[in-house]
């Protein structure tokens, strides 16, 4: 089987992190800002996994990004509470609407 | 090549993710992202983390997203729709970025770096999938993570449920 190169997954891994970063800078509604968050968590994962495959014994990258994911999930459940409960307060998930910290 | 059609995929679901203004559409472009990342670390010899994110993302944190679309957004007026800030910045940032990772990507020349020429790489030794390696690493070496990762879970489902409860109602 042919080899991927290792440049063409880290030039993946770019293009999907800066897509990421454009989300969480232009979009305004807290679930697709929240969407760029996991993007950007999924870029850092194919880097641990990608230099794994050069570890095989040891395979640290992989046990590495297998905790990232745990933590993402955890990250996820939280953060989609905070939104749930922020749109039953203001009745908007907008978040420059919200910018506010009294009631 | 497989590797090629699964970055495509995920370069043009995750481009349109950012381009639509459609909330639904966005979360399920995320879907074919995630779908096609899952691919890609078959391909990289990580069957146990691809089964990961396939349980996790796609069958986890998709719905979640989704739950929250529905739930915070009424279908019937505007608000699915998601506006634009920022655009003319946020895509000057994110293109430096790009460039100047692909940048220190291109000109790294990481092939050449001695401790990945040591290694053999497409070879998993006897076995032919990583879940037993994984399995005993992390009773072994990672058992502190492992256990402090299950702690988070606990706090973090706890936190979850007791924010998200209404307290008028309760």
């Amino acid at each position: 089987m042919e080899q991927i190169p290792l440049e063409h997954i880290l030039l993946l891994s770019a293009v999907l992190f800066s897509l990421g970063i454009l989300a969480v800078i232009t979009k305004r509604h807290a679930v697709v800002v929240l969407m760029g968050i996991e993007l950007i968590f999924n870029a850092a994962n194919l880097n641990l996994v990608a230099f794994s495959r050069h570890d095989p014994t040891l395979m640290q990258g992989q046990l590495f990004s297998l905790f990232v994911i745990v933590v993402a999930a955890a990250e996820a459940a939280v953060a989609l509470a905070i939104v749930l409960r922020v749109y039953q307060h203001f009745r908007t998930a907008n978040l420059n609407e919200i910018a506010t910290i009294e009631n | 090549m497989l590797f090629y059609i699964f970055a495509a995929l995920a370069i043009v679901s995750g481009a349109y993710m950012v381009l639509t203004r459609n909330l639904l559409y966005a979360g399920f472009s995320l879907l074919i992202t995630l779908l096609s990342i899952a691919g890609i670390y078959v391909l990289l010899f990580a069957d146990f983390i691809a089964v990961t994110q396939l349980m996790v993302y796609v069958g986890g944190v998709l719905v979640l997203i989704l739950f929250g679309i529905m739930l915070s957004s009424r279908v019937h007026d505007k608000s699915v729709l998601s506006e634009n800030v920022n655009t003319v910045w946020g895509t000057l940032v994110a293109g430096l970025i790009l460039v100047g990772l692909s940048y220190n990507i291109l000109k790294a020349n990481i092939s050449s770096l001695p401790w990945l020429q040591m290694t053999v790489v497409d070879v998993l030794g006897d076995q032919k999938s990583t879940v037993q390696m994984i399995g005993i690493k992390l009773m072994t070496d990672f058992v502190l993570p492992f256990e402090i990762a299950s702690l988070l879970l606990l706090i973090a489902l706890m936190g979850a449920a007791y924010i998200a409860t209404n307290k008028q109602k309760v």
